[in-house]
């Protein structure tokens, strides 16, 4: 049976060749894998190589010719067979049946080749185009926990909630361990970790070489496997070395694999300004990873929250991002003294209740959308401040149903104005409760420069009480 | 040999003369020559991987496959050697975006394979992965790797699972010359003996880096002995030949189960581009005809076969017809199989739960 070679798609990109020169003759025997013929293609010259065995028959485009994707240029004749024969069949063009270079000219036109997604095998989508973005969720989401009566409060920093919540799961779960920069024998560069080595040894709590990319990687590696890393940053700001392996390794795996290969590894460390440090150790990355599909990303506030958020990120089977803060570690709340206590990730959280604007936050600046409540409270503007705890997969219907309720809305977060938070957070407002907007969304952000030294400028570069104050009576029509 | 290897700073001479060429001398096949059975399956594997690569070719020409589609022919002795002397049930194997020969020796089904770079939703990846991304964790194939580099790392975490685990098992982790120079790289080899992980580390030099050969980007071009400054043993073996691959393999296995990590440099060379759009100006025809010639892999273990009388010339025109027809039906399959369903555009996402 005769064989069509047709013009190949030798880039992602070809739609016409030009035959440069054939190598091989007509009546020339051909084996897989010798070159027929040089081609011309739209970024360089390129050797078509042949697949069958057989013997050029007859050439369809001569040297000089140019030939679109997927039109004959040659005729290969199996052995005995003659061009002859061929023609007195009258298959001079492929017959259907010779398989797969037949489908050679079935295939989608090659600009269609090159933009894989509009094959014309392609399915419409069966769902009506949603009026917002979907935001992929990754599941139901659990009920909050039940404080039950008569729980006894204890008081703790976010930093021993933080260790608790580690120490009970490596407890709870063999495969949970700890990497990091002085994690184990310096107890933490924050002491988060501190005890963590004399209790479950260097088997499972290990100090790294400072190698943020190749421990990020290796830890990778260990939850493909199954695992379920703890890997601490010493802050988010050395992260930007690994987020190669956040983003491209842990975040895509499963999609990539479609659904095959899992990375439940949770990513902890301090986030944010800390006091004083200047530009490279300041940064706040909350945009940054909440940008990402396939990364769930917390913020706690509270020790509560963080205890309960970072075992839920340490059991969930994803790659969990958990953006801490070091002002926060040493402030003391109330955490339920519960055997087993864990936030659901996914969650807001109603911080105090209020009727006239919503001001929004996450994270240490949770605090100060707290204390523009009370000073506002004493002017009879009630606020209701809303502490986001997860920013991926995002709480839309708590923001929501605040704002249907007060009308108005002031964003506070630490991070720069540009595809912040407070953006995604002004478009959910526009997109969910438009007609319930009584004044545009007001953003108290990081200023948008890199981090200044002096003590006066980083006050200036942080969110202000009395920028909240302000914009909340602004949106209140109050000033 | 290995323990002494660890001590000492061996004395190996590099290849002499151009770098950029196979070199001709061959690496003296150590030991002994494997039994006649598992020179057949080396073989089969490899012709598999070459009529699986070309007819990939051909259909990435029709326009069936698009994007990156990096061929692995001519290095098809490196991963059918190594492969072959792991201990497949517990080893496990990573590699890069240049992942189809690695995952069709580690067992994975062709039409899986074919249909994934066709986009289908039959596909190992369900078509969502594409030629470089791979995965079989069924057969402890943990991908298919874009990021040059990024696989190193990730497999010295797949030792420090094996590790942590105490399973005995060992990752065989493979990456380019090219990718030998990430610094992520020596991250992960200062962390793989620091914490004496069991890890093989396969340098597939196959002499050039896209358009770039070894000699224009890298200051020591002897990779075996690019973990000598963590203290990692190494040595480099003729990638175009099977059997000392696998000797080779074998002969290390041992050492990386007990004491920690080797590099293991193979020699290899390929012949078709980078990926489907090189146009390959940067060697010339003859150089590639040379290796054609005269250090197939495929060729020279044919050669062997039939010298010690073991196979004759039909048995092994046979052998080709079978493995052609498995490779059509794999191209068949693909084809006829379905795009993935639009709702497959949201799922895998997230683990739901
Ligand atoms: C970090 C990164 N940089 C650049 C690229 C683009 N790229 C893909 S393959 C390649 C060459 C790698 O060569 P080598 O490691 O020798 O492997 P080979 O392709 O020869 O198998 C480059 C530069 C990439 N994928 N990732």
């Amino acid at each position: 049976m005769s064989i069509t070679l047709t013009m190949p798609a030798l880039s992602p990109t070809m739609s016409e060749g030009v035959i440069a020169r054939w190598v091989k003759r007509e009546g020339d025997r051909v084996e897989p894998g010798e070159v027929v013929a040089e081609i011309e293609t739209d970024k360089a010259t390129v050797e078509f190589e042949a697949v069958d065995e057989g013997v050029l028959g007859k050439i369809l485009v001569p040297e000089g010719g140019s030939a679109r994707v997927g039109e004959p240029i040659a005729i290969l004749l199996e052995e005995g067979e003659t061009l002859d024969q061929l023609e007195a069949e009258g298959a001079a063009a492929a017959s259907p049946q010779t398989g797969a270079p037949a489908k050679a000219e079935a295939a989608p036109a090659p600009s269609a080749a090159a933009t894989a997604t509009a094959t014309p095998a392609a399915a419409p989508p069966k769902a009506p185009a949603p009026a917002a973005p979907a935001v992929v969720r990754g599941g139901a989401l659990p009920p909050e926990p039940e404080i039950p009566p008569g729980t006894p409060m204890v008081k703790m920093s976010v930093r021993e909630a933080l260790r608790d919540a580690m120490a009970e799961e490596m407890r709870r779960d063999p495969d949970v361990f700890l990497m990091g920069e002085e994690v184990g024998h310096y107890g933490g560069a924050y002491k988060v970790s501190q005890g963590l080595l004399e209790e479950f040894g260097e088997r499972r709590v290990i100090d790294t070489p400072i190698t943020e990319y190749g421990f990020t990687g290796i830890g990778v590696g260990a939850a493909f496997a199954g695992l379920k890393p703890i890997v601490e940053f010493m802050t988010w700001n050395f992260a930007m070395q690994a987020i190669d392996h956040i983003v491209n390794s842990a975040a895509k795996t499963l999609y990539m694999s479609g659904g095959q290969v899992r990375c439940p590894i949770t990513f902890r460390g301090p986030n944010g300004a800390a006091a004083r440090v200047a530009a490279q150790h300041s940064q706040e990355y909350s945009s940054w990873y909440a940008h990402v599909p396939g990364l769930k990303v917390v913020v706690p506030y509270t020790a509560a929250d963080a205890k309960g958020l970072l075992k839920a990120a340490i059991r969930d089977p994803n790659p969990v991002v958990v953006l801490e803060n070091e002002i926060l570690y040493g402030q003391t709340f109330e955490v339920p003294q519960l055997e087993d206590w864990v936030v659901p990730i996914g969650r807001a959280r109603i911080a105090r209740e209020g009727r006239h604007v919503t001001l929004v936050s996450f994270g240490r600046w949770v605090g100060l959308a707290l204390e523009a409540a009370e000073a506002l409270a004493k002017e009879g503007i009630e606020a209701e401040v809303v502490d986001l705890r997860t920013l991926r997969p995002l709480d839309r219907a708590t923001v929501v149903a605040s704002l249907k309720k007060t009308n108005c809305m002031v964003v506070i977060e630490e991070g720069w104005p540009m595809c912040g938070v407070g953006a995604e957070l002004a478009a959910l407002a526009m997109e969910e409760a438009f007609d319930w907007l009584d004044a545009p969304v007001v953003r108290i952000t990081g200023a948008d420069v890199p981090m200044p030294y002096a003590a006066n400028l980083e006050r200036l570069a942080l969110p202000r009480l009395e920028q909240v104050i302000a914009a909340a009576r602004q949106v209140c029509y109050r000033d | 040999m290995c323990a002494a290897a660890r001590k000492g700073r061996r004395k190996k001479e590099a290849p002499a003369g151009d770098t950029t060429t196979v070199e001709s001398r061959k690496t003296t096949t150590p030991g002994e020559l494997p039994p006649r059975d598992k020179l057949f399956q080396f073989l089969r594997d490899m012709l598999l991987i070459r009529r699986f690569e070309e007819k990939a070719g051909q259909l990435y020409g029709m326009g069936i496959i698009a994007g990156f589609c990096h061929l692995y022919i001519g290095q098809e002795a490196v991963a059918t050697g190594v492969v072959h002397a792991l201990d497949r049930e517990r080893d496990t194997v990573i590699t890069s975006y240049r992942d189809h020969g690695h995952m069709l020796v580690c067992g994975t089904d062709p039409k899986l394979v074919m249909a994934e770079l066709a986009g289908r939703i039959t596909g190992c990846s369900k078509g969502k992965g594409g030629s470089m991304h791979m995965f079989d964790l069924k057969r402890n194939f943990y991908g298919g790797h874009g990021i040059v580099g990024a696989q190193v790392p990730i497999g010295t975490g797949l030792a420090f699972a094996h590790r942590y685990r105490q399973d005995g098992g060992l990752c065989a982790c493979f990456f380019g010359e090219g990718a030998a120079n990430q610094g992520q790289v020596y991250e992960a080899f200062n962390m793989a003996e620091l914490w004496k992980l069991p890890v093989l580390y396969v340098i597939e030099n196959n002499k050039y880096a896209m358009g770039t050969p070894l000699t224009r980007a890298t200051a020591q071009p002897d990779l075996y002995r690019r973990g000598e400054a963590f203290a990692i043993p190494g040595d480099f073996v003729d990638g175009m030949d099977v059997v000392a691959v696998y000797n080779k393999t074998r002969e290390v296995i041992p050492f990386v189960r007990e004491k920690g990590p080797f590099i293991l440099e193979a020699r290899t060379y390929r012949y078709r581009g980078h990926s489907m759009s090189d146009p390959a100006k940067y060697r010339s025809r003859e150089e590639v005809e040379e290796v054609r010639k005269h250090h197939d892999p495929i060729d020279q273990l044919r050669k062997l076969l039939l010298e010690h009388g073991w196979a004759t010339e039909a048995e092994l025109k046979e052998i080709d017809r079978e493995i052609r027809a498995v490779v059509n039906e794999a191209a068949r399959f693909a084809q006829d199989s379905p795009e993935p369903p639009a709702e497959e555009l949201w799922t895998d996402v997230y683990v739901e739960g």
